[in-house]
């Protein structure tokens, strides 16, 4: 299969969105914003939703209690990512990072950092499930999920 | 389950980097394959189901329009069926469906992907939302990376144990591919080769990582009328289960992983299977990641949680082993996504009706096939046996 001999074509596909984010993702970013954590409880089974829910996937009930939730909370998973990809939102190396939050009841996707992540051996020193973890917050804040930096170890 | 039904005949590619072909001659290529195996014609059949990844990996939406010449699907029911990684078994599925129902006798299924034409984990990111999930997902190696740590930390299995596990999978299921004439990767590797191979998404590192494949795969479903018309060894479907998740990553346990569990679960009912360990002689298991095979084989019933790589490094589901799994190299050397839950369905099928060539596990009766979709979402499984 010598692929040199046929010709290919390059091509490319660019379509705008505009994504609305619903009342309950616009106020979970406008915490955000004001360095807030905000989810939602279900009044049926009792779990803190983070981020905030419109309604909780299990019981299928509007969820409209709102909790500010700790910026403080425990290191599930973590994955070292270093590769890249075409329209990569995030420059690697980076911690890809499973946080339960302190007071709720779901796994907060969101980075590790605070250190030096160019040297892995380096890295995996630092880093280890289970451990204390708290939020750092950008100077910058748009309303918008990377206003969370990222999380850093106690 | 609705009336019997069974697969009469498969059709593969040549699986690799083919841009030899363009998208829809390589789909023409399966189906070529699977008329001249059974002796059908287009005429005979009732309707026809196919199936890729999200429309951003072909870079061309409805790749069923595009491909209805090449499937010869003009004037004929047709349908798609998109799950992203589990997407070739749901295309099984869907033709299941029909067949059991009444509504068709002869069902071509075809599943198709041209990897090396588009960006698989650009493609696979965009499964995430942009609001919150998509910064930090790194692609499918992420998602299946959090899930080993997780698995492994749940019982305590020591990383060097799971490491050399991995390994082993990686270094059987190389040597496997050898034997299958459509696979991809063929190459050596041995075990230091795998451990100290670059990282990827830690502890994934590249020879614990599927390739980027081109190639297509074509199965014909037929009722229980239609194999005794047409006479042909079949593989009956015996058992079928499906489960999805809920969306966010962070919102269920993936370490008893329910849409694995309960997919399997589902399909064992049907099949009347207690003891899958015993009673199954093959598994084609879907196994992109090499640390998520053995996540599998628990949540599967192969053996007991947290026990997976002591089976493993024993050689139990090796091709000499008590069950083979992925006796064709599987996912790990091959990897077509919208072709490869199919590939898994034609395997079983091969091996159930003793056609699997240099790959044959002797005497298999009982197969699994399975393919695994999304953020860790979806599961699919398909149980096909020599009778009825
Ligand atoms: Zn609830």
């Amino acid at each position: 299969m010598e692929a040199k001999e046929y010709k290919t074509i390059k091509t490319e596909i660019r379509l705008p969105y505009e994504l609305a984010y619903g009342a309950t993702w616009t106020r979970f970013f406008e915490g955000l914003k004001n360095k807030t954590i905000f989810g939602t409880k279900c009044t049926k089974c009792g779990r803190i939703l983070v981020p905030a829910r419109s309604f909780c996937p299990r019981c299928f009930v509007d969820t409209d209690e709102w909790v500010e939730v700790s910026q403080v909370g425990t290191l599930i998973a973590w994955c070292y990512t270093n590769y890249k990809y075409f329209g990569m939102p995030t420059e690697p190396p980076f911690i890809g990072s499973l946080i339960r939050l302190n007071g709720t009841d779901v796994n907060f996707l969101h980075l590790m950092g605070g250190f030096d992540l160019n040297n892995f051996d380096e890295v995996k020193k630092i880093i280890k499930s289970g451990m204390k973890v708290e939020a750092v917050w950008s100077d910058d804040r748009k309303g918008h999920i990377m206003d969370i930096k990222y999380f850093r170890p106690l | 389950m609705g009336r019997p039904v069974a697969i009469i005949g498969v059709g593969q590619t040549k699986h690799g980097r083919r841009m030899d072909v363009s998208y829809p001659d390589l789909v023409r290529e399966a189906v070529v394959a699977v008329f001249n195996e059974t002796g059908l014609t287009p005429n005979d059949i009732d309707g026809v189901v196919s199936g890729t990844m999200p429309s951003m990996m072909e870079g061309i939406a409805l790749t069923h329009f595009y491909f209805a010449d090449a499937m010869q699907a003009a004037g004929k029911p047709i349908m798609k069926t998109e799950t992203c990684g589990s997407t070739g078994v749901s295309i099984a599925h869907t033709a299941y469906y029909w067949v059991a129902s009444g509504m068709a006798d002869l069902v071509l299924a075809v599943g198709h992907e041209k990897m090396n034409e588009g960006n698989s984990q650009a493609t696979m990111t965009t499964v995430a939302e942009p609001f919150y999930q998509r910064y930090f997902i790194s692609g499918a190696p992420g998602v299946f990376s959090m899930q080993s740590q997780m698995w492994m930390d749940r019982y305590n299995i020591p990383e060097e144990k799971i490491r050399d596990a991995a390994a082993f999978i990686s270094v059987t299921h190389h040597d496997d591919a050898f034997d299958n004439p459509y696979a991809h990767i063929k190459m050596k590797v041995t075990m230091d080769e795998v451990k100290n191979a670059r990282i990827i998404t830690y502890p994934v590192r590249l020879l614990d990582v599927c390739p980027n494949s081109d190639g297509a795969c074509a199965v014909i479903f037929a009722s229980k009328d239609m194999v005794k018309k047409l006479g042909r060894k079949p593989a009956w479907v015996k058992g079928v289960g499906y489960r999805g998740e809920e969306y966010f990553f962070g919102d269920s346990d993936k370490v008893v992983w329910e849409s694995a569990i309960q997919a399997a679960k589902q399909a064992y009912d049907q099949a009347g299977i207690k003891d899958p360990r015993k009673e199954l002689d093959v598994a084609e298991v879907y196994n992109p990641f090499t640390f998520q095979e053995m996540l599998f084989y628990e949540c599967f019933g192969f053996c007991e949680p947290g026990e997976s790589p002591d089976m493993v490094l024993k050689g139990t589901f090796t091709r000499k082993g008590e069950l083979p799994c992925d006796p064709s190299g599987g996912t790990l050397c091959t990897n077509p996504i919208g072709a490869t839950g199919l590939i898994r369905v034609a395997e079983a099928a091969l091996q159930v009706m003793g056609k699997a060539g240099d790959h044959q596990v002797p005497k298999a009766k009982l197969a699994l096939s399975h393919a695994m979709g999304g953020v860790d979402q979806f599961n699919g499984i398909m149980i096909l046996g020599s009778k009825l």
